[in-house]
């Protein structure tokens, strides 16, 4: 059958916006990996800062105990990324920590015990807390929770880990509640009535039925948390103190790869080593994002076809 | 007719909202005999059989009055643990309902929620409740591949399974046959057959020749009202109420 036109311009329409979204972001990674790219091909940069500097522990002066340590402004520049690297790993883990359990349980709650009226308005104000721009959570933890956080944790410093983390998870709850809730209330509801008439109560049916039903699309919401939270900015940048310390507690202020290139990008002089470090690390968190969503992916098809018996 | 029962229905009266589902119904079901409730559709056949069990209790604006005795004390006392209830009385669902996990998982998880956690015992529940129906042999090599794999067929069978792990008293199957072939419907009749040994069945059919394949008992409802209870010979062969006989002869419904 010979399709109308009508047809086909909307068709063809809808290709090229799905082809667009496709480019554009191709197009983003070649632009960045094109700033970051001297890291490795241009010989002026590679003595300015070479990949092994960010990894390894340098000496900042010949003699001196080797370091992690990152002050690419001081007069002899440091490019260690580990402190970062450390900084982005301690504040996702406190913040998904945080977060994942909280939002799971909430959903949870939602879609198994809560009366539906209670339902019908946590779900949207949940959802509102997404849409609160994140500097403004950032001000929120800067000023309010810190000083709280410190207090109750008898901790040395007013900014650190688990208070960036924490704020970190306010912006991560939202994404992880919704797309949990919704796989869970999307459970059907033949296996809750399995359960119920084998004598299970209320909670048995939630916890080992309907959850693990779930599984895989509570899976992805995690992986969506994480990538919210790796990627998230502003947050970090305000309540983190910034500092990039080389240490794993908690009670430590830090700095994250992506707070580093908000904070450092607009000063710094283009095409200088520093420059490409900085997109350098652009392309390390595109990697990350990438690699975790698409392990994240395969995980997930693994679990459904898993539950399906397609394996 | 059987003086005890295994089910005594006093009076029942059940509204959704302020729909009578059910009026005034009265009817022994015997032990260890198949039972089933036949009628035309929505006259209320599967509302009683989940008052047996108090599924009914799950949807809001349920009311329920009269008495249902389950060896002799009423299900609807307060007195009554909606739990051990529910382990006594078993549901097989029109549609098979296995969960998302292993066969093995499956079957082991009623005996898991009241309480056995020791593995051989639970090894051994889920043999002996595969074997009762008859689904062992077949199952056996994959007991831990997802229970969703299976066919429909076997996907009834587990359920049955599941519920024979908990060792119910009664077994309440709401049109168990209706998602399946002719031949699959075949085995699950005979499977049905061979439970009455030991337990009390009442089934729920649309399917006039399998409630006299299968039931000794048959109960015809009509919209709400429970019309004609008896032998399920008596009641197909030399029905006393006019309207089980349209019924039967396929006047109606
Ligand atoms: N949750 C409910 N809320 C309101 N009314 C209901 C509900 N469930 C059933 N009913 C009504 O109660 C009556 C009896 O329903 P029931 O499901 O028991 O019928 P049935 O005999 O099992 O029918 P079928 O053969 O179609 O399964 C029907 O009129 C139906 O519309
Ligand atoms: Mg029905």
């Amino acid at each position: 059958m010979k399709k109308p036109l009508s047809e086909k311009i909307i068709e063809g329409f809808i290709h090229i916006s799905a082809a667009m979204a496709i480019v554009s972001l191709v197009l983003i990674f070649v632009f960045i990996g094109k700033e970051a790219l001297p890291m490795l091909t241009s010989h002026e940069v590679r003595e300015e800062v070479t990949v092994t500097q960010m990894v390894l522990p340098q000496s900042p002066e010949p003699g001196e105990p080797k370091e992690f340590s990152w002050q690419p402004v001081s007069r002899v520049p440091k490019y260690s990324l580990m402190p970062l690297f450390v900084g982005t790993v301690k504040v996702t883990v406190v913040a998904l920590l945080f977060a994942i359990p909280l939002s799971i349980m909430a959903a949870l709650f939602t879609s198994e015990f809560a009366p539906s009226w209670v339902r019908e308005s946590i779900k949207p104000v949940i959802e509102l807390l997404a849409g609160i721009p994140s500097v403004v959570l950032g001000f929120f933890a800067l000023i309010v929770m810190a000083t709280y956080i410190q207090n109750w944790f008898n901790m040395d410093f007013r900014l650190n880990t688990l208070t960036a983390g924490i704020a970190l998870g306010l912006a991560v709850i939202p994404i992880v509640y919704t797309v949990s809730e919704d796989a869970l209330s999307a459970v059907p509801q033949s296996y809750r009535e399995g359960a119920l008439a084998l004598g299970a109560t209320p909670w048995q049916t939630a916890w080992r039925v309907v959850l693990p039903s779930a599984a895989p699309g509570i899976f992805a919401a995690c992986v969506l948390g994480f990538g919210r939270a790796i990627g998230e900015t502003m947050i970090v940048l305000m309540a983190s103190g910034n500092a990039p310390v080389m240490d794993l507690s908690i009670g430590y202020p830090f700095r994250s790869l992506s707070a580093t290139i908000a904070a450092e990008l607009g000063e710094v002089v283009r095409g200088s080593g520093h420059y490409h470090v900085l997109f350098f690390i652009g392309v390390l968190l595109f990697i990350f994002t990438f690699l975790i969503n698409f392990s994240g992916q395969l995980f997930v098809d693994r679990l459904k076809e898993k539950m399906a018996g397609t394996k | 007719m059987n003086n005890i029962s295994k089910i005594e229905t006093k009076a029942l009266d059940l509204f959704y909202g302020h729909f009578q589902a059910l009026k005034n119904i009265h009817v022994s079901i015997p032990p260890q005999k198949i039972t089933a409730f036949i009628g035309p559709s929505g006259c209320g056949k599967s509302t009683l059989l989940r008052a047996y069990n108090r599924m009914n209790d799950l949807i809001k604006g349920v009311k329920v009055t009269g008495e249902v005795l389950l060896d002799g004390k009423n299900i609807y006392s307060s007195k009554m643990k909606l739990i051990s209830l529910r382990k006594r009385v078993g549901m097989v669902f029109q549609r098979p309902n296995p969960f998302p996990i292993s066969t093995y998982e499956n079957v082991a998880f009623g005996p898991r929620i009241h309480g056995i956690t020791n593995r051989e015992q639970l090894d051994n529940i889920v043999e002996t409740s595969l074997k009762a129906t008859g689904m062992w042999k077949d199952v056996k090599d994959k007991l831990q591949i997802s229970a969703l794999a299976l066919a429909p067929e076997q996907q009834q069978r587990l359920c049955i399974s599941r519920l024979l792990a908990v060792e119910p008293e009664v077994l309440l199957m709401d049109e168990p046959c209706s998602a399946l072939d002719p031949i699959a419907t075949a085995k699950i009749e005979e499977l049905i057959l061979e439970l009455k040994k030991c337990l009390t069945v009442v089934i729920v059919t649309h399917n006039m020749q399998q409630a006299a394949r299968v039931s000794d008992y048959s109960a015809f409802m009509l919209l709400g009202d429970l019309v004609e209870f008896g032998e399920t010979k008596e009641v197909f062969t030399n029905p006393k109420d006019k309207r089980t006989q349209d019924y039967i002869t396929g006047r109606f419904g």
